[in-house]
């Protein structure tokens, strides 16, 4: 079903609540619009669902209550496999920490951010997928600055290198817009400044719209445009990177 | 110090003590029936040495050698070909039985079961039923070594299939791939490893059941052994012996060599 959103909101959360099975109630009312280009950081304590909340927007989980709107697909509870299928083609996303294949390849890896559209299984190992394919995924690892680690096994990339590797997934598939959970969390400080460098340049030049959650506050100021915290399930704040300010910070952690 | 060291022998609890002495009373009266008394053994050893000397020297006959050549080379294509059906049957069975995998959900249980009466089941019984069904000779053997396999790789692949990383399947569900590409992509490279090192032990433990296999008419060396024993040509017998030993050492030899070779 389309729904009228204004044309630069990509992605909108209206009174989204959530709860795991058997669990405690975790988001409590979300609303949130996301704007097309933008760059959006999401933090908050550990716990306080910025990883539920990213899934849920992608429909990797069953929303509680509420809808989401993605790309003008509005669903409640859970997108249908249509819609789901239409989103997941222009939303990439990238993991914390090992969530490449090890044993393969990282041209391998590259290959498998095309996995998801209907009939694509032959994609699952760089000898079998397609021709053009290939050319796709050695482009996307050349945009990471990897391409002459193509035939390398993916667990014998350092941290740094291994979390260009799935961005570099997420690219493959051209997205609007991509989420990464704590993408740089695993990395010690210079990596990760290097690969949140890296990823927020390539979304600023194609123009792909950006979630990412952080604990490293260094990075709201640089590679966000707009911050939104979560605390107690519930939207703390939702400003500018700019205008962010110690005891903003202070009340999100407290 | 302020405590005590502890005492090296903790007392037995109540429920121990009792266990103890009833397992030690089971076994006593066990032994007063089948083990063997000191006049067996007395009257025994004599008659064990002297089948020793029946036994010795091993015929070396030349057309007995090839007569036995013929029915190793058999005992091995049991193996093998056992080995390999049982193998690429249980891929599809590991998977359908690995729990959170399993494309059937919650039957997998029933693939599992499935797998363990194949694995519970002993090899001569298997040989005895597939005998029963597909008459004498090689073609049972197959098949019950087949069986066997299955038993053994299609627990162990399940293993390997549930083991995987979880992390990797989870970053393809998210981008929509299908349960088939998760499955090629992320849980086969990760339990292939595992696989293999399971197929080899499986080969190792094809091989020394399809030499006794023989024994109920399923083919193999086997059978010669049984009918040295059966008509008292124990050089005949002692030299199958030899070469059985010498089969199954070699064949650990090798998957040895191979398993060192994959780590
Ligand atoms: N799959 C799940 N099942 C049940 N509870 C979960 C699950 N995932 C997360 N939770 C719970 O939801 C809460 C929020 O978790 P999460 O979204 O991971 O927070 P964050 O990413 O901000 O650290 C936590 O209390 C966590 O224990
Ligand atoms: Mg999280």
């Amino acid at each position: 079903m389309k729904h009228l959103t204004p044309p630069d909101i990509l992605l909108q959360a209206s009174g989204l609540h959530k709860s795991y099975p058997g669990g405690a109630k975790v988001l409590g009312g979300i609303d949130l619009d996301l704007h097309r280009g933008e760059r959006l950081a999401l933090i908050g304590a550990n716990g306080s669902g910025k990883s539920t909340l990213l899934k849920c927007l992608l429909g990797l989980h069953d929303l509680s209550g509420g809808a989401v709107t993605s790309f003008g697909e509005r669903f409640e509870r859970a997108p249908s496999r249509a819609q789901r299928t239409r989103i997941r083609q222009k939303t990439g996303f990238v993991f914390q920490q090992h969530c490449l294949v090890r044993r393969r390849t990282v041209l391998c890896n590259v290959l498998h951010g095309l996995l998801g559209d209907p009939g694509s299984w032959r994609g699952f190992s760089h000898m079998t997928a397609r021709a053009d394919w290939r050319v796709r995924a050695m482009a996307a690892l050349d945009d990471v600055g990897l391409a002459d680690k193509a035939g390398a096994r993916a667990d014998a990339l350092s941290g740094g290198q291994q979390q260009r590797v799935a961005i570099a997934r997420a690219l493959v598939r051209g997205p609007e817009l991509i989420l990464a959970d704590e993408p740089v969390a695993s990395l010690d400080p210079a990596a990760g400044r290097s690969v949140m460098e890296l990823f927020s340049g390539l979304c600023l030049k194609r123009g792909i719209t950006m979630v990412f959650t952080s604990h490293n506050m260094a990075h709201l100021a640089d590679y966000a445009d707009r911050v939104v915290a979560l605390r107690g399930g519930r939207v703390l704040f939702d400003k500018p990177a700019a205008a962010v300010a110690d005891d903003d910070l202070e009340r999100t952690f407290a | 110090m302020t405590r005590p060291v502890p005492p090296r022998l903790n007392r037995l609890s109540p429920l121990s003590f009792v266990v103890t002495v009833a397992a030690l009373a089971v076994l006593i009266a066990s032994m007063t029936q089948v083990a063997p008394t000191p006049d067996q053994l007395v009257q025994g050893a004599p008659r064990f040495v002297n089948l020793m000397d029946r036994m010795t020297p091993p015929n070396l006959d030349p057309a007995f050698l090839w007569r036995i050549a013929a029915r190793i080379v058999e005992t091995f294509q049991i193996a093998l070909v056992g080995a390999a059906f049982g193998v690429l049957l249980s891929i599809p069975i590991g998977w359908l039985a690995a729990r959170g995998v399993s494309p059937i959900g919650p039957f997998h249980v029933v693939a599992k079961a499935l797998v363990s009466l194949a694995r519970t089941i002993p090899d001569l019984v298997w040989a005895l039923i597939f005998v029963a069904t597909v008459g004498l000779g090689a073609v049972a053997g197959t098949l019950t070594i087949t069986m066997d396999t299955i038993g053994f790789c299609g627990r162990f692949f399940a293993e390997a299939i549930e083991d995987a990383d979880k992390e990797p399947q989870q970053a393809l569900e998210a981008i929509g791939a299908s349960k088939l590409s998760v499955a090629l992509g992320a849980i086969w490279p990760d339990a292939l490893p595992s696989m293999i090192n399971s197929s080899l032990f499986a080969l190792e433990k094809a091989v020394r059941s399809s030499v006794v296999l023989g024994l109920v008419g399923a083919g193999g060396i086997g059978q010669e052994l049984k009918v040295a024993f059966d008509l008292f040509q124990y050089q005949n017998a002692c030299t199958i012996i030899l070469v059985i030993f010498i089969i199954v050492l070699g064949m650990e030899f090798v998957t040895d060599r191979l398993r060192a070779r994959l780590q």
